[in-house]
């Protein structure tokens, strides 16, 4: 039994299934995939990528995908950590806070925070004369700075929580034999507590990362330029109704594989328990 | 007194009878809802034939369910939701207008459902496959050497005892579905994130709308948790809680 990962193998009566990747099965699924390769660069209408202007309007668009992506991973991090710590040991008056804030970025949709934060924070701000006059404001008058806000709070009230269980997770005595030692409490959070919370997150950061990946697009609604929003531009200047959708599939189908192989390379440099 | 004023004319805004825009937006959130049920619950039935498809289905059948759980978890929903609005609704014009029917106006209520049932189906797929094998094989095997047909066997024995697992999983799903239906504002669809908008632009008050939809999103979530929760309870009733024997 447990030589077997599915129960499927100890039922199926059928015949053996042919061994290794290559299968029989698995080469006709490739050459379906070939040919739908085949006709769709053939039949559909690639034209548009030939034109040099769209051509770097979708490198702009990518690279600006990326850095999000990127920046806001970080930041929200940094704000997780202390989020997740405040609901795994702080005293109340911390741990509720943070709380509140996870409960409120997790309960309400994405779209709705950007949204409340581009429309709502744009309208206030050009009425107050010190923010209007200060030298942030050509900066605030564009509308990154509202996209990387907003998915930096929704990592890190999504994070939050995941750190919150993974700070729960580490051992007790790895913490009281720290303690014994006299090591200072600073100490024991960075040398001993936030690296062994991190290696246990490190497997589901690399599903959030996925998943953060898949809503940068949004940011698209507040008119950032990512590569959804490029794409949205060629449909609409060209008329042409699929392929740019099929190109950003495939894009971010790309960058979720790069996504993960780094996360599994990553993974495999941190020094795993052995005992 | 300026606080009062501003708190009244907000209230104002938000009243139920025309001037306010109160009915407007419990409009929007009903067809959230609705959307949101519809998609969950296409997103179980073609999560419970992907389950048992990934498990005891045929060497082909695998195959291709891993490929539509793992391109729907790699592409964003909103590209998916635009590449299968789209085609769904031509491909449907398609079929009628080759079978000789006229053209149809597909509505986005049923193009939605459609669409998010797709997604969830994916990630329902990978939640009941989980709680599915964490029935105890035993009862599996007991079941079948009584000679119980397939179908009698899931419904009586494989679905009722893998429900106590999936539940959290499922319960995370509905949510992340209430939350998508926020997306088909997009496609232009008057969910409650869309119709906020339009308030909220038609007004000029952004804090107002945006916060109300945020609360009424709210309310569902925390409302939906609690009701997970006691469905876990009534699902895990027949378990020995460690610790309690």
């Amino acid at each position: 039994m447990q030589a077997n990962p599915t129960p499927s193998q100890t039922v199926s009566a059928g015949p053996a299934p042919v061994q290794g990747f290559w299968a029989t099965r698995r080469i006709v699924l490739a050459l379906i995939a070939v040919a739908l390769v085949g006709w769709s660069v053939t039949s559909l209408n690639w034209s548009w990528l030939a034109n040099p202007k769209y051509q770097a309007l979708l490198l702009q668009g990518a690279w600006n995908t990326t850095w999000i992506l990127v920046v806001t991973m970080v930041l929200g991090m940094l704000l997780a950590i202390p989020l997740g710590l405040a609901q795994a040991a702080g005293p109340w008056w911390l741990a509720a806070p943070a709380r509140a804030f996870c409960g409120l970025i997790r309960g309400t949709p994405l779209l709705l925070q950007l949204w409340l934060l581009y429309y709502g924070l744009g309208s206030l701000f050009p009425s107050i004369p010190w923010i209007r006059e200060s030298d942030l404001w050509p900066i605030l008058r564009q509308a990154w700075p509202y996209a990387v806000l907003a998915l930096t709070l929704s990592v890190a009230g999504y994070e939050g929580e995941v750190m919150r269980g993974a700070f729960k997770g580490v051992p007790h005595g790895q913490l009281e034999a720290a303690r014994a030692m006299g090591m200072p409490r600073f100490t024991i959070f960075r040398r001993i507590w936030l690296p062994q919370a991190l290696q246990r997150v490190l497997p589901t950061l690399g599903g959030e990362t996925v998943l953060t990946l898949k809503a940068t697009p949004l940011v698209a609604t507040i008119t950032v330029v990512d590569i959804y929003a490029v794409s949205s531009r060629i449909r609409q200047d060209t008329f042409v109704v699929y392929e740019p959708l099929l190109l950003l599939a495939v894009v971010y189908m790309a960058i979720a594989g790069v996504i993960v192989l780094l996360f599994r390379w990553l993974e495999n440099r941190v020094p795993q328990r052995t005992a | 007194m300026i606080a009062g004023a501003v708190l009244a004319s907000t209230l104002d805004l938000l009243a139920l009878s025309p001037p306010g825009w109160g009915a407007t937006l419990l409009t929007g959130l009903a067809k959230s809802v609705m959307i949101a049920l519809g998609a969950f619950g296409l997103g179980l039935l073609i999560g419970t034939l992907g389950a048992y498809g990934k498990l005891y289905g045929g060497p082909l059948a695998r195959d291709l369910l891993a490929i539509y759980t793992t391109i729907v978890r790699a592409v964003p929903e909103l590209i998916l939701i635009l590449i299968l609005y789209f085609a769904f609704t031509s491909s449907i014009n398609n079929l009628l207008l080759s079978w000789g029917f006229e053209r149809i106006q597909i509505s986005g209520f049923a193009a939605g459902i459609v669409v998010l049932g797709v997604v969830q189906g994916a990630y329902a797929t990978e939640v009941l496959r989980g709680a599915i094998l964490s029935v105890p094989s035993g009862q599996i095997e007991a079941a079948r050497a009584m000679g119980m047909p397939p179908l009698m066997l899931a419904w009586r024995v494989t679905l009722p005892q893998m429900l106590a697992a999936a539940i959290p999983g499922l319960a995370n799903l509905w949510l992340i579905a209430t939350k998508d239906t926020a997306l088909l504002a997009v496609v232009g669809f008057a969910e409650l994130t869309l119709v906020t908008r339009q308030a909220a632009s038609t007004t000029k008050a952004f804090f107002t709308f945006f916060m109300a939809a945020g609360a009424l999103y709210l309310i569902i979530s925390i409302l939906s948790t609690l009701l997970f929760a006691r469905l876990e309870a009534w699902a895990r009733r027949g378990q020995v809680r460690p610790g309690t024997s």
